[in-house]
């Protein structure tokens, strides 16, 4: 029987049917940080359980920590007791930890593809729902949320119900400018931000082909805000080059990466195999996208203007009057006339080594515009060695950008970097929630690039225009 | 996790869609490593104002809605983060149940959200957009109105001063026998120590 790859990989991990459409499925790599998972530990704890399988389980800090100069020493109080009970459990149950100082540590869902740690066919859970990520090697990566976190530490697998499959093909050649950020976000602008709710979905097509690790990384990371919990991309020589270059200590090597190799080139959708949904969109004049309102789906392209309250159609007027209000912006207004506060370069979505390439050559030579804070904040350690070896760093910070360690900073704002009330910001990141990025704050969504040429600007900015 | 018997309570609602993880509970009330105090920190951009006082405009600061434990809202709540802590935030404010509208594809809840809700013995209900609108009716004509919730037989009734309004839900059996009596999953699941082990031994 013809099977999507969701479908393949999903049924390789039934351990058990428990009835009524659940199934128990194993669970082959499980990540773990600082904000979701002290209760889980807790939880083991009162019971006297034990993490069952501390080999396949991997942590990091990076929501709490600051990405200052002084980072080591948290001075949050509460901070500090969060990335220390993460130190404490992991060494209590012999959970392999990326530390605060460790030239591994970054964005969790950064460093799990960079060590090898994620491989075609397998599961991956985290307690945060960017775990999406990973889907771009062809596993089934999903966000859980702590009493799962709880429920894998114990037992390694989780109780699950199948999602539905939803394909999404993205056709034609990505132009020059436009970038795997402004695929996503269309898609989301096109169904909404519930239009994957209770799917898997699994992108595919030209574009999709042509887009390198990093960009498939960006458009499975964004999953979730189109509402499903996984999105896949079928493993291919990208994929598989992506894993044998450079050092990813925990990926096969020689023979046996040679012996997966042929293995994972069994997973892919068979020809015949049904989805449950089906959507096509066609990249070949697909505009940057920047986003309007509070919600991910509230997204329009860069030479277009703020919508009409009524001409929304994922949304009622009574939601974008809401929006509105809150990002201070009227009906009519140009995209390229909103100026800018703050850059924000960063986070798991666009954290990698490419994004951070993407922005400095936009920016290279120029200046922050005056009254622009930038910062730019590597999504992992090893990301941050990698770029400096290139000397980004010196890209930025002649222009004026503040050049950071690795965390998650302002993508959610948990640490020291975060907005003031009403100040708005050009952000690599994925949400554009009311207070996301700090009380009062607001928040556009573009791309790398888009970002930096928002920064030199002081307003949003055509980046095929430069 | 606690039974869910049938109880009476007061109904409050928040009239939005798209309510998102963040606004049930920002990051800075994340940084906990205990299961408990979150209650005071739910929708709490909303609740409180600049200088932390309460909104008196905000539905929960309302003296008729003190002491809710139903909560109305409108489509796709709890969108967003997986972050468990909006969960515990709706619960320990005291609400046992989260009613929201599905219609034409848009779910009343997301996934993830709902999945947690779950583990927790919080009930999430789905009902039509009709439903939840005349819903919203009663609660702007009466505020501080009560319902009763009975999860055996799937039905919410309004006590409208006009008369009963009964709402039938429906919930999975399973999700709907785990509730009932209060079952932890992990202790279920390591009935399947065996299954797990065997899976293992062939797998890795």
């Amino acid at each position: 029987m013809s099977k999507t790859l969701f479908d393949k990989i999903w049924d390789a991990h039934i351990v058990r049917d428990l009835g009524d459409g659940e199934v128990l499925l194993y669970i082959d790599r499980h990540l773990v940080h600082e904000v979701t998972s002290p209760q889980a530990f807790e939880g083991l704890r009162l019971a006297g359980r034990k993490v069952r399988r501390p080999d396949l389980t991997f942590a990091t800090m990076d929501h709490n920590v600051p990405t200052d100069e002084n980072r080591m020493n948290i001075t949050d109080p509460i901070a500090k007791a969060q990335v220390d009970a993460l130190s404490q459990n992991c060494s209590d149950t012999k959970v392999t930890l990326f530390a605060l100082g460790d030239e591994r540590q970054g964005v969790i869902h950064i460093i799990g593809p960079e060590q090898g740690i994620i491989l075609p066919g397998l599961t991956v859970v985290c307690g945060d729902s960017h775990t999406a990520t990973h889907g771009a090697f062809g596993t089934i990566a999903f966000g859980i949320g702590t009493s799962e976190v709880e429920h894998v530490l114990a037992t390694q697998t989780l109780r699950q119900k199948k999602p539905k499959n939803y394909k999404v093909e993205f056709s034609g050649r990505l132009p020059p400018g436009v970038t795997a950020k402004d695929m996503v976000l269309k898609l989301i602008g096109t169904i909404g931000t519930a239009g994957g709710t209770g799917c898997a979905f699994e992108f595919c097509g030209e574009a999709v082909r042509n887009l390198s690790m990093e960009g498939r990384l960006t458009i499975c990371n964004m999953a979730i805000e189109a509402g499903a919990r996984a999105g896949l991309i079928a493993p291919d020589q990208v994929t598989f080059d992506y894993i044998s270059s450079g050092n990813r200590p925990y990926a096969p090597k020689g023979d046996e990466l040679e012996k997966a190799i042929g293995k994972w080139k069994t997973l892919y959708t068979d020809d015949g195999a049904q989805f449950d949904h089906e959507i096509t969109i066609d990249v070949s004049n697909l505009a940057p996208q920047v986003t309007w309102g509070t919600s991910p789906g509230m997204v329009t392209d860069v030479t277009g203007s703020v919508p009409a309250l009524d001409a929304v159609a994922e949304y009622s007027p009574t939601d974008v009057r809401a929006a509105l209000d809150y990002m201070g912006l009227e009906p009519g207004m140009k995209m390229t006339d909103i100026k800018i506060d703050t850059v924000f370069v960063g986070s798991c979505t666009n954290g990698r080594l490419q994004d951070l390439r993407d922005a400095a050559e936009t920016i290279k030579g120029k200046k922050v515009a005056p009254g622009v804070r930038m910062l730019v904040v590597p999504g992992s350690e090893s990301v941050r060695y990698a770029a400096e070896k290139e000397r980004l760093d010196r890209i930025f910070v002649e222009a004026g950008a503040e050049w950071r360690y690795a965390g998650c900073s302002m993508c959610l704002a948990m640490n020291a970097d975060k907005l003031a009330d009403k100040e708005r910001c050009a952000s690599t990141s994925n949400r554009n929630f009311e207070g996301r990025q700090g009380k009062g704050g607001r928040t556009h969504l573009v791309s790398p690039a888009m970002a930096a040429a928002a920064a030199v600007a002081g307003h949003f900015t055509d980046i095929r225009e430069l | 996790m606690e039974k869910f018997k049938t109880f009476t309570g007061i109904v409050a609602g928040v009239d939005r869609a798209n309510i998102d993880t963040d606004a049930i509970i920002p990051k800075e009330y994340l940084r906990s490593i205990k299961r408990t105090g979150f209650g005071a920190a739910l929708f709490s951009d909303w609740r409180y104002t600049a200088d932390g006082s309460d909104n008196p405009d905000f539905v929960l600061n309302k003296p008729e809605t003190a002491g809710a434990e139903i909560l109305v809202a409108r489509n796709n709540f709890g969108c967003g983060s997986s972050r468990e802590h909006a969960v515990w935030a709706v619960q320990q404010y005291g609400f046992k149940v989260v009613i929201a509208p599905q219609e034409n594809g848009i779910p009343a809840f997301a996934d993830i959200f709902r999945n947690n809700c779950a583990k927790n013995g919080l009930l999430t209900i789905e009902l039509t957009e009709a439903q939840v609108n005349e819903i919203f009716q009663i609660l702007e004509r009466e505020p501080g109105i009560k319902a009763t919730v009975n999860l055996e037989e799937q039905r919410v009734t309004v006590h409208a001063s006009t008369g009963d309004k009964v709402y039938r839900f429906d919930v999975d059996p399973a999700l709907k026998d785990k509730l009932l009596k209060g079952l932890d999953d992990i202790a279920q699941t390591l009935q399947y120590e065996s299954d797990i082990a065997a899976y293992e031994a062939v797998n890795r």
